[in-house]
């Protein structure tokens, strides 16, 4: 194998990889989101519940939430699923491991918010859900970027977990390569791949926290 | 229509409790049209609790709190509160303006932005006729060219002329200040005061809590003096700083000139 084919079918799983990257932000930003709300319901079994599933995704390893998401409706319910749900799967875990620890970056940037900027917002007449979108939540972003760029680094390594169901990813595609070439070049190429990937994502989480660096509270 | 003038503000035997501990008694009082009317009292007395109160930022327990001769809200036969609806309660809020302590200036807009936008996304106005209102009032309050500037940028004086002016430009009925000048430096005191003044002089019905008892004497029409929840001694301001009555209003005003 030269290195160019290596190079290319690393390439090609890293695009899975970065697909799984991509989706799983789309999913569990805003989900993360709907979290941090029931987290802080004024409805106690609500709050009780997204307590619980916050507690189970964050103290369990993700590599076992994505087995039981993938087996689970087989060994659950029977179900048979395609070989189209190895990705579906991983996207599911993701979206779900994710969205809880989002949402309680969340709750901890709505619950930093000042008091005194709701009840300004109320006094001139704001409604609730002006005030959150309008008022709260721009302040929140600004607060929550240095937590969540970790966060999302770290997606960035943990797309590397879905080889355990078998998705062809980037490290999966290493782990093929090594085997059969008996060398570790792949991997080289792979943790640059990633190294660099996150170098991107750092420099744009910079851009975005000096875009929001014209104020100051 | 009934040719009696109504008071803008209204509160009849207001009771307020946190937890335990009542901490209004039993305050009423009404203010009118025009009228400045200055709060004062030792810490704790329940000056901040009765401005969070007529600005529905807390619930009463008990009394009538009226605005406008419409009860907004007071107890039913069981003793329970009961308020205005909600679309009752957010046309009120139009009604009164609050200036706050530390001023609560939105940090992440502008200052011409804290200004119009509720006039523009509370109101509904028209975006043209709010700015060219906004910036009178900016250059009233001394703030000319300072439009563009974010909170973060002024000195604490400026940033409460801004939360003053952000507080008039929904043309509010009634203002009402809780210690407008405490979170200041002392030399930066004397342009809020001026501001308040020139309010004064144009007769805009103010309701302000303040330690500043010369200030008060001066522009206020009447003297509130509250203590431990109770309303102990209220008259025309000069009477009632110059010859007051109780005892614990003499301890306070005596207290204060050390
Ligand atoms: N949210 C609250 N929860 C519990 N107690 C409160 C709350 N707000 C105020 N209090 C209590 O109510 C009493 C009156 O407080 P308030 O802030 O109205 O006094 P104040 O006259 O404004 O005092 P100051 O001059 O210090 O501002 C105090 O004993 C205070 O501790
Ligand atoms: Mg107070």
């Amino acid at each position: 194998m030269t290195l160019e084919t290596i190079v290319g079918m690393l390439a090609f799983g890293a695009l899975t990889s970065l697909m799984i990257f991509f989706f799983t932000l789309v999913g569990s930003l805003p989900l993360g989101l709907l979290v941090s709300f029931g987290r802080m319901s004024k409805i106690a079994p609500i709050r009780w519940l997204v307590r619980f599933y916050i507690s189970i995704m964050r103290g369990t390893p993700l590599i076992l939430q994505l087995f039981v998401v993938y087996f689970g409706p087989f060994l659950l319910f029977g179900l048979q699923m395609g070989q189209d749900y190895r990705i579906t799967a991983t996207l599911i875990a993701f979206i779900l491991n994710y969205a809880a620890y989002f949402g309680e970056i969340y709750r901890s940037g709505i619950e930093s918010i000042p008091r005194g900027q709701h009840e300004a917002a109320a006094v001139l007449g704001y409604t609730r859900s002006q005030t959150f979108i309008r008022i709260i939540f721009p302040q929140v972003l600004k607060r929550i970027i240095p937590p969540m760029t970790n966060e999302i680094i770290t997606l960035v390594k943990d797309t590397a977990l879905a080889f355990t169901l078998g998705v062809a990813e980037m490290f999966t595609q290493a782990r093929a390569i090594v085997s059969s070439q008996g060398n570790l070049i792949a991997f080289l190429i792979a943790g640059i791949f990633y190294y660099a990937f996150n170098a991107l994502v750092a420099f744009i989480m910079e851009r975005v926290e000096k875009a929001f660096a014209y104020y100051h509270e | 229509m009934s040719k009696k003038k109504t008071n803008i503000l209204r509160i009849e035997h207001a009771r307020k409790s946190f937890g335990e501990t009542e901490v209004l008694h039993d305050i009423s009082l009404s203010v009118d049209t025009g009228e400045a009317v200055a709060i004062i009292g030792p810490s704790g007395s329940g000056k901040s609790t009765l401005l969070r109160c007529a600005t529905l930022l807390e619930r009463l327990d008990g009394g009538i709190l009226s605005y406008d001769g419409q009860p907004i809200a007071q107890s039913d036969e069981q003793g329970q509160m009961v308020y205005a609806s909600a679309k009752v309660l957010q046309e009120v809020r139009m009604k009164f303006g609050l200036v706050f302590q530390d001023f609560n200036l939105f940090p992440h807009y502008s200052v011409i932005k804290n200004v119009t936008d509720a006039p523009i996304h509370v109101q509904k106005r028209a975006k043209s006729e709010v700015l060219a209102e906004a910036e009178a009032l900016l250059n009233k309050m001394g703030l000319q060219g300072k439009d563009k500037a974010m909170p973060c940028e002024l000195s604490g004086g400026q940033q409460q002329r801004v939360s003053i002016a952000r507080a008039l430009a929904l043309k509010p009925e009634i203002l009402y200040f809780d210690e407008p000048t405490s979170a200041l430096d002392p030399e930066l005191t004397g342009e809020i005061l001026r501001v308040i003044r020139t309010l004064a002089a144009e007769h805009m019905t103010m309701v302000i809590v303040t330690h500043e008892m010369s200030f008060a004497r001066e522009v206020a029409d009447r003297i509130i003096f509250m203590d431990e929840g109770l309303i102990v001694e209220q008259g025309r301001a000069k009477d009632l700083v110059d010859n007051p009555q109780h005892e614990r209003l003499k301890t306070f005003l005596n207290k204060l000139e050390t």
